[in-house]
Formats: C-alpha cells, structure tokens, sequence
C-alpha cells in the first residue's frame, strides 16, 4: 500500500520472494513453538478428564495407603459400588423418560415455528421470532418463582402424574425444558428454511400440497441437516439439565442423572475414587453422543452464532 | 417490510418476482388457516406460559408481600419495600453481586481472550487440528455440575490431587478465600472451549480474500488479525460477549453443587433459589432479587438480539 513508486510492478514481484527467504527460519521456530504450546496446553485440557478416569478406576484403600499420586490397586468395584448406591440404572432411566420426549418436542414445535415464519410474511414475523429466541436466553432462577407456584397449583390427574400437580411430575420438567430450548432451536431452523428456494414451494402449490403436506413432505426432510445437529446438542442440553431437575422435582426417585449425583455426594465425599466412577458412568453418554455425532455436534454449537 | 418494490426484486436475487403471490396468509384455505394458527399457536402458548408470564409475575411479585400462603390476590402491595431490603438489610446480596461480577471479569479477561487465541491458532494448517479442537472443547459436552464433580478430584482436601501434590493442606471448595477461585478455574475449564469453538466458525466465515489482499500489502501476521480480520469478526465478538454476560449471570449449578452457594459461594441465582426452595419462602423478597437478574439479562439480550435479526430485515 506504500509502495507509490513507478514500478509498482516489480515491487509487487519482489517483495514476497524477499518476505518468504527472510522469513523461513523464523517460521520453522514458530512452527515448532505453535505445536508445543498446543500439545502442551490439550494436554492441560484433558488432564482432568483423564485423571478422573485413571482414579475411578483405582481402589480407595490403596490409595490411602500409597496416596494419590502411586501406581496399582487398580480394580473395577468402585463402578459395581457406585451403580448400587447411585441407583443410576433408575437415574439413567428417569433421564431418559426425560430427556427422549423433550427433545423430540423441542424439534417439533420449533420446526412449527420456524416453517411459518419462514414460509409466510406477516406483521408479526420477526417479534414472534424475537419473542422465542429471547426466551432462551432468560435466567431459569428469574422465572423460578411463578413457575414453581403454577405447577403447584395445577392440579393434573393422578395417571398423568402421581403427585396430582405438575410440581414434581416428569412432564412439568419435560414441558419446561421444551419452553426454553424451542427458541435457540427455532432460531436456527427458521434461517436454514429461509434459505430453501421458493420455487419448491411453488409447484407444491400448484400440485395442490396443503400447509401440512408442505410442511411434513417437503420442509422437514429438506432439513435433515439441521436437525441432526439440533438434535445432538439438544440431548446434552437436556440430559445435562441440573437447575429445574432440582427444584420441580422434590422427590429423588424422579430425579434424572446429572442431579441425582448431587444428593449422592453425602454419600460420596468419603470416597473419591467413587466420585470419580459416578462422574464417568455420567458423563459416559454425552461423550459417546458427542463422539459418534461430533460433526453434528460442532455445526449445532456453531450455527446459531455465526449468523452474525 | 414486506414491500417488495420493483427494485429491491432484483437487488435480492434469491426471490423470485411472483412471490408476492404466496406471501399473505390470506390466500390459504380454512383448513390451513387452522393448520398455521396450531402451528404458531401451540408452541407461543408454552413458552408465554412457561417463560414471558413467569418472567411479568416475577416483577409484580417483587413488589408485593406474599408469602407463598394462599392465592397472590391475598398480597399486599409494597412498591419498592423489596428492593430497599436487598439492598440495605440483606447481607448475602453484596458478596453475591460482588461474585457474579468477579464471574463476569474472569471469564472475560481469562476465558474469552484464551480461548479465542486458541482458535486463531487452530485456524491455520495443522497437522492434527482436529484432535487438539476435541481436546478443547471436550469439557462443553460435559454438565456444570458434573464438572464441578471432576474437579472435586483435584480440590479435595485429603484425596485431591493438588493438595497431593504440593503438600498444602488447603480445602479449595470448603475455604471461603480460595473456592471461588477453585469454581472460577473449573468453569473457565468449559468456558475456553466454548469461545474458541465460536471463534472458530466465526474465523471461517471471514472472507479469505481479505487476508490474501492483507499478504500481497506485506501486513504480518499479527497485524493481519489485530487490522483486517479482528475488526471483520465484529459481530462474533459481540455475540460472545453478551453471552459472556448472560452465562456468567445465569451461573449457577457448579457453585450449587459445591456448597449451594453458602460460605463465600454466594450467587444471585442462588439467593433466588435460596429463598424459594429453603425453608424460609419470601416470595416478594425472592422476586426482588430474580427481578434484578431479568433487568441486566434484558439489556444484554436486546443487543443480541439486534445483531442475530439485523440480516433478516
């Protein structure tokens, strides 16, 4: 940009040759330091991850004995302990309960949402969206009072929930869940089907497709993208979910994986080769969702916010 | 909004001419009238009722006396007698706001400029790129809480790591001067790969020929991100820092898995929760203090939101 002089040319020509001859050995250094400084700090990142892997599976004795930092005692009882006193084969199962139909309906009611706000302009179309997305980003303990006294109140029949109220019920949480994630969800799907070509929808028109031919023969499969990636986020999401599993359900029977480990802590705390199993059993399915899924999972994590 | 003029048409390749034909609701049949309004309806309906309503009821609660006995019709209105009790006669809530804003500064100054390093770095050709990402951001996928589960294994006074190691006999999540130090590290842990993982896509999404036109000027490296692709990511760095924000503000399950945000762990999303789930149920008190909570998020989501919908208009 400097380089006003009459030969802009040769400037041009020789400067990256002289730039590259200057710079090759400094940037094999850099390189070098670049992948040291990388590996060094993965390392530090998985250090954790590892270390509670390595611990869980060491036994508690020879730990105290030899402390934490020894070698041996390895052994697979602290997963037989932790399973029988978490109870997480019904944890596991309440998180399923739980999360299964949450996200189903997540992607349901946001696809909804997202079809006609994409499909048809009308007054409203950008607040409705704003009034979803917004939703998403509230803080749950500032809505924490009214909802706990609303689900109190509603006093639903005993086959649907046996507490007779929302409060404490699996679909209380399912419902709350749902309220929360349709906005991120809705967001995203409404973007991807903006971007489908009108066209589509106009011989669908003319062959005579309904909205609901539309939108169950036309619009989702276009989105299967989308989808999978919502889908794979959403699990974790939920799954992980720990504020309202903790204050709508009072009974620890319901209680989904990620708080039951909270009132297992008494329990634990003597114990941390036990933590350690807990921690492992827990976290085993996000990472085997997010390994198996890791594509789906980094576009998800990535396509609403790079909509900038 | 909707006016499409005979300019804007060809300005905007992607719609077609004759898309003024399908675009009211007005030409659908009575059928699919009743399709769309179930489709709008039925998902407006649960997150009216479960988020918007809650979040006005939280603010009219906050300036009444209810106690959680009987219906709310029964409350007396206090105006702002609430509010002046946080303030003045509350002992945990300056603590809890002083927390939540060391929160904010940390993850802010420690966690968003690492992790967007990180993704600078990650951005170019690397041979096995993707196995330091996954390392990165491997602790998103996990659950606050179970990190704080995790990390108890390295801050646990008799069996943790740290203490093994150096010989200290501190206990980083029971000692007020050091667990919210302990929390911080914890939470930074997740919060580095998230932001390097929104950097990142946000990196692929500049234009290549700006760095490219950056090169041929002899610009360095450096000066290349800090001049040209820093100033191009504009909107990712907001993005990031309101989600900064609204995160550090919404904190919670860690801190509550450690001590339930007692003894130096106070939060205001824990006082709420504190003073409804606890023995003593001061509602008014409680939504004064969720009040505070829905007025900061609020400022940070209008801006969030202005800058996610700018493109759609």
């Amino acid at each position: 940009m400097t380089t006003a002089t009459s030969a802009p040319v040769d400037a041009a020509r020789e400067r990256p040759t002289r730039v590259v001859a200057k710079a090759a050995r400094p940037r094999r250094v850099g390189r070098v330091l670049l992948y040291t400084f990388l590996t060094v700090m993965a390392l530090i990142w998985l250090f954790p991850v590892v270390f509670a892997v390595i611990s869980s599976f060491r036994s508690y004795a020879y730990t105290a004995q030899n402390g934490y930092i020894s070698f041996g005692g390895f052994t697979f009882s602290n997963y037989v302990n932790a399973w029988q006193q978490a109870n997480f084969g019904h944890t596991l199962i309440n998180s399923l309960i739980i999360t299964v139909p949450a996200v189903v309906l997540t992607l349901f009611l946001s696809s909804c949402i997202a079809f006609v706000v994409a499909r048809f302009t009308f007054k409203f179309n950008l607040a409705l969206l704003g009034l979803f997305t917004a939703a998403n980003l509230l803080p749950p303990q500032a809505l924490l009072i009214p909802v706990f006294r609303m689900f109190k109140a509603i006093t639903v029949p005993l086959w649907f929930s046996d507490s007779g109220t929302l409060l404490n019920s699996y679909w209380g949480l399912i419902a709350v869940n749902v309220a929360f994630q349709t906005g991120f969800c809705a967001f995203v799907l409404s973007n991807y089907m903006k971007a489908l070509p009108r066209e589509l929808y106009e011989s669908a028109v003319i062959d005579g497709a309904g909205v609901l031919r539309q939108f169950f023969q036309l619009t989702l499969p276009l989105c299967r993208p989308p989808l999978a990636a919502l889908a794979t986020l959403e699990v974790t999401w939920i799954y992980n979910e720990f504020f309202w599993a903790t204050v709508l359900l009072s009974q620890g029977d319901k209680y989904p994986i990620t708080s039951s480990l909270n009132n297992l802590r008494g329990q634990f705390f003597t114990d941390n080769n036990l933590v350690a199993a807990g921690s492992v059993v827990v976290a085993l399915p996000t990472l085997i969702v997010f390994f198996v899924l890791q594509k789906q999972f980094v576009s998800g994590l990535t396509l609403g916010a790079t909509k900038g | 909004m909707a006016t499409v003029t005979a300019d804007t048409a060809h300005q905007t390749p992607k719609t077609p001419r004759k898309r003024s034909r399908y675009k009211g609701l007005n030409h659908l049949s009575g059928v699919d009238r009743i399709v769309v309004s179930l489709m709008v309806g039925v998902p407006t309906f649960l997150v009216v009722a479960l988020v918007w309503f809650p979040a006005v009821g939280s603010v009219l609660l906050s300036f009444t006396n209810w106690n959680g006995i009987g219906s709310p019709s029964r409350a007396k209105w206090l105006g702002l007698t609430n509010y002046q009790n946080v303030v003045t006669n509350y002992p945990p809530f300056w603590p809890a706001l002083q927390h939540n804003l060391i929160w904010l500064v940390v993850m802010f100054v420690i966690a968003t400029p690492l992790g967007m390093l990180l993704a600078v770095l990650l951005d170019q050709e690397l041979k096995g790129g993707r196995i330091y990402q996954t390392a990165f951001y491997l602790p998103v996928v996990l659950s606050l809480a179970l990190i704080g589960f995790i990390w108890q294994l390295m801050y646990s006074k008799d069996q943790g790591l740290i203490n093994a190691v150096t010989g200290s006999t501190i206990d980083w999540y029971g000692d007020q001067s050091y667990n919210l130090g302990a929390a911080l590290v914890a939470t930074s842990w997740r919060q580095v790969g998230y932001v390097m993982l929104l950097y990142l896509a946000g990196l692929k999404g500049v234009d290549p020929t700006l760095r490219e036109a950056a090169k041929v000027d002899g610009a360095s490296e450096t000066t290349t991100f800090f001049r040209v692709i820093f100033p191009v990511m504009r909107p990712i760095n907001v993005i990031v820092l309101v989600v900064t924000v609204i995160e550090s503000l919404r904190a919670f399950d860690l801190v509550w898995v450690i001590n339930k945000g007692r003894n130096g762990l106070e939060l205001i999303s824990t006082l709420v929760t504190q003073n409804i789930v606890g023995e003593a149920s001061r509602i008014g008190f409680g939504s004064a203090l969720a009040t505070f909570m829905l007025l900061i998020s609020s400022a940070f989501i209008v801006v969030y939101l202005r800058i996610i919908m700018r493109e759609e208009r």
